[in-house]
């Protein structure tokens, strides 16, 4: 798919801890003003090709570009255009809210009354004015998150990128959170962000699905779930195998069994629920129908359930 | 395809640097316990030493550069370990994606751990010159004094972020300091004096940190006799000690383009 405006460039990025290969091989491009989703469990890669991208470490293979400038070649000048919002915060407890963007925003090259300026409007438009003088270790999680926030746009890059920013964040504050990001994008500022919920890459433009350091499916959400065609019938029994194998003899479609049930995409789902039960009641345990949802999607792509793949370490997610 | 370009954005240095150590110093005294603490052991350890070795006629002067050092040295230790903290609370990987380049993040963090270990330092100077007469030496030789303690404090404060950066938890760090930066001072000449041509008198001429007690004990205790032992001359002392902290710094420097696995915290 062609993008206009790129703002963000990935080709051909692989990247291995040692033996582990943790990206193998990720191609795609951001559109200026897209809010563009990594989703993808523990140890898909998402995390790993966000280090990429924040230049937290150094590319091995491949080419990453912002703005047609190459984060190999140009690392300063690509950082000076980035925005970063980590995982854990990385904001300075012990330090004030107004100092932490002080701070911040002098490592970015900005000064004087213009730097204190900027930092206040930032604090105002994420609702923070009043916390300027507090010391962010009184802060909530929620509050902390919009420090982070306005650090990383003090210097007004033209990208944001984010590992997991909802994390520890109540469903309230994950509404303000979205909402700021759609202000953001509006303005042309592109957002790159991970997560590894379901319902959150939902709310983005595109998602990138990730799947064992691959890139399994790219589109919008609408794309991505129309794209299984019509809807889901997952079927659960004593014998997935032999069911799955009787539908597909007596019907000639393709169920798939994952983690225990036969599941499978048809159009006008609710005539195969009638229609399996006449045939297979015995064996029916329980029998659900839906619209395809991004889990039937990652379901459908990669043949494994969206299971948090909990991994002890971090790194080599 | 791609459409704009991209702004390079031009960023002074040497405001980073000093944002970076502005932020050490203001941490280090925001904490009263550790302004104390810093401060109130050395105390301690002069009035115990001095009082124990006046037997032997090492007095609280004879002390008073031995303990110098010891406020340098442990001051930067622990301004160091917030290296170690940075990272695991996550602070360091924002510094690390900013465009400041990495040898001026050192320069910024060893410049304000060394500004807070001179600073005490020289709160510990203030407070011998007013209690101890014999430590009124003429002005020229307070000021070198003053010049020396900060070469000293760079040295030690980049050494302390050399270890840190190589160490995963501050308990490493502990051990560290028991087994490598303790030793250290006691075997600088701080405390006692070496014996010629004796194994305890070698450690003493290759420890670097001996060259700049030395220095110290010519510019404020140049009275203070030890006898036959042996003291290096001041053109040496200070030779020694520019060279430990221009080392020091280079290693500092070199040490944080290895990234390790805690850049990743």
């Amino acid at each position: 798919m062609m993008i206009e405006n790129t703002t963000l460039s990935i080709q051909d990025v692989r990247y291995r801890y040692g033996e582990n290969e943790a990206v193998r091989g990720v191609s795609f491009d951001v559109a200026e003003g897209e809010i563009f989703a990594l989703l993808g469990p523990n140890g898909s890669g998402k995390t790993t090709l966000f280090r990429l991208i924040s230049t937290l470490v150094p590319l091995q293979q491949g080419e990453i570009t912002l703005l047609g400038t190459s984060v190999r070649q140009q690392p300063a000048a690509v950082r000076g255009q980035l925005g970063v919002v980590f995982q854990s915060p990385s904001i300075d407890k012990k330090l004030k809210v107004l100092e932490n963007l002080l701070h911040h925003g002098r490592l970015y090259g900005l000064g004087g009354s213009a730097l204190r300026r900027q930092a206040m409007a930032m604090l105002d438009r994420l609702g923070l004015a009043d916390k300027a003088k507090d010391y962010c270790e009184t802060l909530s999680g929620g509050q902390r998150r919009r420090v982070e926030l306005a650090q990383a746009m003090l210097h007004q890059p033209r990208m944001l990128v984010l590992d997991e920013p909802s994390t520890g964040l109540d469903p309230g504050a994950r509404s303000d959170l979205w909402r700021y990001f759609t202000g953001l994008a509006e303005e042309g500022v592109t957002i790159v962000l991970t997560t590894h919920l379901l319902e959150e890459a939902e709310r983005a433009c595109r998602i990138a699905i990730m799947h064992q350091g691959q890139v399994a499916a790219i589109d919008t959400p609408a794309a991505l779930q129309a794209s299984l065609g019509g809807d889901s019938i997952l079927i659960r029994t004593a014998e997935p195998q032999a069911l799955a194998e009787a539908i597909r003899k007596q019907w000639d479609c393709q169920p798939t069994v994952v983690d225990g049930a036969v599941r499978f995409e048809q159009p006008n789902g609710h005539e195969w629920v009638p229609r399996i039960v006449e045939a297979f009641g015995e064996q029916v345990q329980a029998i659900t129908l839906g619209k395809p949802t991004l889990e039937d999607v990652f379901i459908a792509r990669t043949g494994h359930r969206f299971l948090e793949e909990t991994t002890t370490d971090e790194t080599h997610s | 395809m791609t459409t704009s370009t991209i702004a390079t954005r031009h960023v002074p240095v040497f405001p980073a640097i000093g944002t970076l150590a502005w932020r050490e110093l203001i941490r280090f005294f925001r904490q009263r316990t550790r302004v104390f603490g810093a401060l109130g052991q050395p105390i301690i350890f002069w009035l115990l030493f001095s009082e124990g070795f006046r037997s032997v006629d090492l007095g609280y002067a004879y002390q008073f550069p031995g303990i110098v050092a010891m406020i340098l040295l442990f001051t930067a230790i622990f301004t160091t370990i917030s290296v170690i903290e940075d990272r695991n609370e996550g602070f360091l990987q924002g510094v690390l994606v900013s465009p400041v380049p990495r040898w001026a993040m050192v320069l910024g963090k060893v410049l304000g751990g060394a500004t807070i270990a001179w600073l005490q330092a020289m709160l510990f100077f203030l407070l011998g010159w007013l209690t101890i007469p014999e430590i009124r030496p003429p002005m020229l030789d307070v000021v070198a004094a003053i010049a020396l303690m900060g070469v000293m404090a760079i040295a030690l404060t980049a050494l302390g972020f050399y270890l840190a950066w190589r160490t995963d938890s501050s308990q490493g760090y502990h051990a560290m300091m028991s087994l490598l930066l303790f030793p250290m001072w006691l075997l600088s000449g701080a405390f006692f004096p070496a014996d010629k041509q004796s194994l305890l008198s070698y450690l003493m001429m290759a420890n670097p940190l001996t060259y700049g007690v030395a220095g110290l004990r010519h510019h404020l205790a140049a009275g203070e006799t030890m006898g036959e032992a042996w003291l290096p001359g001041l053109a040496l002392s200070w030779g020694v000690t520019l060279a430990f902290a221009l080392v020091m710094l280079a290693m500092a420097t070199r040490v944080v383009e290895i990234r390790t696995k805690g850049d990743f915290k």
